[in-house]
């Protein structure tokens, strides 16, 4: 119930714009279903500790990315963590166009509506955005999630004598398929790499006798 | 909005025509608006009289082809960088080919309306345009300049698998090997070694004066006519006869018999008076033609990258089909084809050896498994292989085995390159579970056999069915011996595998219908692999390992065996042999018809005579299970 009175009370108008596209259902059809698949830079690994530096995401309908409709936003930060720069070469307010954090969540939250998420090792990006959410009195994302990290390994056949890796990161799934590792380590790049990986995964998957987009989403 | 994703793209089509010779600001333009489009493998692209769409096509990662479907035939490949489906869309009709993804590729979908204001403002864009539409309708000789564009006219009669040697141009080597005539012999012969040549070139101020080939180091060298100190211009054979190029596969063979010689020297006006461009060969006429095994092996060594090896693939791949067409027989077929493969395998294994930044410190050997080590693997499949090395001391072996699978990641991407697919399983060399010291590899196969549960039978079945692929056999044999030490002092492992070979699904139900696929994407298919073939092979592993029979992994040749050693079975076991032969070319037909792995039918498709002929095998299949049941006592001793 308290959930109720919050909802109404205080969130902005993006916000609820947000929410009331969940009420068209997702197709059922793979090809109608829009994924976006993200990936965010940041300046460390802690929930609370860390920001949030850039959010990269490319949307699939389909089975087609358009270039034009990508996502690539960069963060202001207050706080600046030196050691993480030189893996993202993402330097403070560098020469990107940088933007407030709640506007960033608007932004974000008008891109992917009720798009389905997909991301490699998405607990990561979906704890940062959440945390990043409830920062500006907002609540948890309400998308549906993949994980590509996960869907790999139900690509791979499972025997007792060889297990598979418990993680495979996504220079590995980069590799496997064959996709040039150009723009590694910026959001944008990322969520490409994870983006054809992923249409490669579904490929794989769809062989399998058991394969529907229903238990996908579970 | 410029991006990352629109620089990537840029970044990509700048290197093809009619992109190359945009500005870059309309190159940006154009890279912003296209789309990234994922295609299955064998999914359609566009298909005939359908409406043209708002995109034409470049192909990113993959290959497509395009085929007339009215006489099926494949009018052009196109592969990374190659335009389709433009001119549908510039004559504003609809498309008159189709267009199918030949393997799974990565297209940019780029928009008519951005790309037709920048062609029309672009001269150099008009005349690449023109020129390709024209050139791809008449000209025979296209071939080198493949017009790599659009969805032409259906009345063309160019068709580029036709091979008719009095038009078609014939390579030559234009990497031009060439000494002075002033060379000692010795130096000469040590750059042919090098170069993996059988002739070379005399130059004088760059104008060809005389050729030495092998014959020539054997009749006047070695029969000691001529001391190895001697200068090259003591033994060639001068003048030479010269060529311009564009000389066609059948003016060479001529020329060759004419002056009865193996070489021809192609120079720049086809004078001896201008500048040499290559030597021309017996053996690159033989390769352009095409259709020689001998020739394609001798090729496949000669190559430098894992690239050139591909495209030799799609050649193995013609003779295949066009061994099936002629009805020869699946022994010979499955030999020849499987020497191709392992000829492939072992270039991989050379180059990248070669990119190695040292040697192998101890010596080793590259297994393959499964199909391709039974010599049954005729289409592409997944690769399955090990690696195994020579024992070393405790403290080097950290070392030795971070060597070695380097260098079998090296060699499992450049399969995979060629055609293999990943082992959905991961066994392959580059897993380090399967790149082991010979030590290693015994305890893991003692370990199996003594402790023989569903996982460790097949796994141990794997390695009854290997072959060398490269390195020592020296290695390999010692592994076997292991095995079938290890096996005599466990005999209950043999009925363990004898069980696992009864496990697969039986291929005809109560009314002797065929058993179809339940669900999944297969639904109402066939399985011709596991209902059919693999019973096959698994029976005859058990039954050849039951004799201690050492050395054959190829499943007709097991059963040929069999009939031998018990000459009272002699019937069942040729009609095994014969049963797997036929399964096999028939699921090989079904693949090279279907651009896929043939383990799926549909029954459908088939005639009511292939239909008896699969019924047939069946009955095979059935009376082998029965005498595994019975020999081993399976159900006794499991149940």
């Amino acid at each position: 119930m308290a959930l109720f009175s919050k909802k109404s009370k205080h969130l902005p108008a993006f916000w609820t714009n947000y929410e009331n596209r969940f009420k068209e259902k997702i197709a059922a059809d793979l090809n109608e279903i829009t994924f976006v698949v993200l990936d965010t830079e940041t300046t460390g690994f802690s929930f609370d500790e860390d920001r949030i530096l850039s959010i990269g995401a490319v949307k699939i309908k389909h089975e087609t990315i358009a270039v034009q409709e990508v996502l690539d936003i960069f963060l202001e930060q207050e706080k600046f963590n030196k050691d993480s720069v030189p893996v993202h070469g993402l330097l403070k307010n560098g020469q990107r166009n940088c933007i407030s954090e709640i506007n960033a969540m608007e932004q974000f939250l008008d891109y992917i509506g009720n798009a389905v998420i997909v991301a490699h090792h998405a607990g990561f990006d979906m704890g940062m955005l959440n945390m990043a959410l409830n920062r500006n009195g907002l609540p948890n994302l309400k998308n549906k999630v993949l994980d590509t990290g996960v869907l790999y390994k139900r690509t791979l056949i499972k025997t007792y004598l060889i297990q598979p890796k418990t993680n495979y990161t996504l220079d590995e799934l980069a590799e496997k398929f064959s996709i040039s590792k150009k723009d590694r380590h910026t959001a944008l790049g990322d969520a490409y790499i994870t983006a054809v990986a992923f249409l490669k995964i579904i490929s794989r998957l769809k062989e399998k006798r058991k394969f529907s987009v229903k238990k996908l989403l579970h | 909005m410029k991006n990352l994703i629109s620089e990537r793209v840029a970044d990509f089509i700048k290197n093809y025509p009619p992109f190359n010779v945009l500005d870059v600001k309309s190159l940006y333009l154009l890279a912003e608006q296209v789309l990234i489009i994922y295609k299955e493998k064998n999914s359609i692209v566009f298909s005939v009289d359908e409406n043209p769409h708002a995109h034409f096509y470049l192909v990113h990662k993959g290959a497509v082809t395009l085929t007339n479907t009215t006489t099926n035939t494949i009018i052009d490949f196109c592969d990374e960088g190659d335009i389709f489906g433009l001119r549908p869309l510039i004559a504003n009709e609809n498309y008159k080919l189709e267009a199918k993804a030949h393997e799974e590729c990565i297209l940019y979908g780029i928009p008519i309306e951005v790309f037709r204001p920048i062609a029309k403002q672009n001269e150099e864009v008009s005349v690449f345009l023109m020129e390709s539409f024209a050139s791809n309708t008449r000209n025979p000789y296209s071939k080198n300049q493949k017009g790599q564009l659009y969805g032409f006219d259906v009345d063309s009669d160019k068709n580029k698998d036709v091979n008719i040697p009095d038009l078609q141009l014939a390579n030559y080597s234009k990497k031009l090997i060439s000494c002075s005539p002033r060379t000692t012999i010795q130096k000469a012969a040590e750059l042919m070694t090098k170069k993996h040549i059988g002739s070379i070139l005399v130059v004088s101020n760059e104008l060809p004066v005389g050729i030495i080939t092998d014959k020539d180091l054997r009749s006047k060298v070695i029969s000691g006519k001529h001391p190895i100190t001697a200068t090259v211009r003591t033994i060639m054979t001068s003048p030479v006869i010269t060529y311009p190029k564009k000389l066609t596969i059948t003016q060479a063979q001529m020329a060759m018999m004419k002056s009865n010689i193996s070489h021809l020297v192609i120079t720049e006006d086809g004078t001896v008076n201008s500048k040499a461009l290559g030597i021309m060969s017996k053996h690159d006429v033989m390769v352009s033609l095409g259709d020689n095994p001998a020739v394609l092996v001798k090729a496949i060594k000669r190559t430098q990258k894992v690239k050139q090896i591909k495209q030799l693939r799609k050649s193995v791949m013609i003779l295949l089909s066009g061994y099936l067409e002629q009805n020869i027989p699946l022994g010979l077929i499955a030999k020849i084809i499987s020497e191709l493969n392992d000829t492939c395998i072992k270039q991989v294994v050379e180059l990248s050896l070669a990119k190695m930044n040292e040697k192998p410190p101890v010596k080793f050997a590259w297994l393959a498994l499964g199909s391709q080590g039974r010599s049954e693997q005729l289409l592409h499949t997944d690769q399955d292989n090990a690696l195994v090395f020579e024992n070393v001391p405790e403290a080097e072996l950290p070392k030795t085995t971070a060597y070695f699978l380097e260098l079998a990641k090296r060699v499992t991407k450049g399969l995979n390159t060629i055609g293999y697919e990943y082992c959905p399983a991961d066994m392959m060399a580059s897993n380090p579970k399967w790149c082991l010291s010979l030590q290693e590899w015994n305890n893991r196969l003692s370990y199996w056999i003594s402790n023989p549960g569903p996982n460790e039978v097949l796994m141990s079945s794997i390695f009854f069915d290997y072959s060398l692929a490269y390195g020592e056999r020296d290695l390999l044999d010692q592994m076997s011996e292991h095995i079938f030490r290890t096996v005599e002092k466990y005999p209950i492992f043999l009925v363990h595998i004898a069980n696992g070979a009864l496990q697969s699904p039986s291929p005809t139900g109560f009314f002797r219908q065929f058993v179809v696929e339940q669900d999944g994407q297969h639904k109402d298919f066939f399985d011709l692999k596991s209902r059919a073939l693999r019973p096959l092979i698994d029976a005859a592993r058990v039954l050849i390992l039951s004799h201690s029979i050492k050395g054959i992994s190829n499943t007709w040749e097991r059963y040929e065996k069999l009939a031998e050693l018990e000459p009272n079975n002699q019937e069942l076991y040729m009609a095994c042999s014969y049963a797997t032969k036929a399964l096999l070319k028939f699921r090989t037909r079904q693949g090279l018809l279907h651009h896929d792995s043939g383990r799926f039918i549909e029954l459908e498709e088939l005639t009511k005579q292939e239909k008896m002929k699969l019924k047939r095998t069946f009955k095979a299949i059935k009376e082998i299970q029965e005498l595994i049941t019975l020999r081993f006592k399976v159900a006794n001793i499991l149940g």
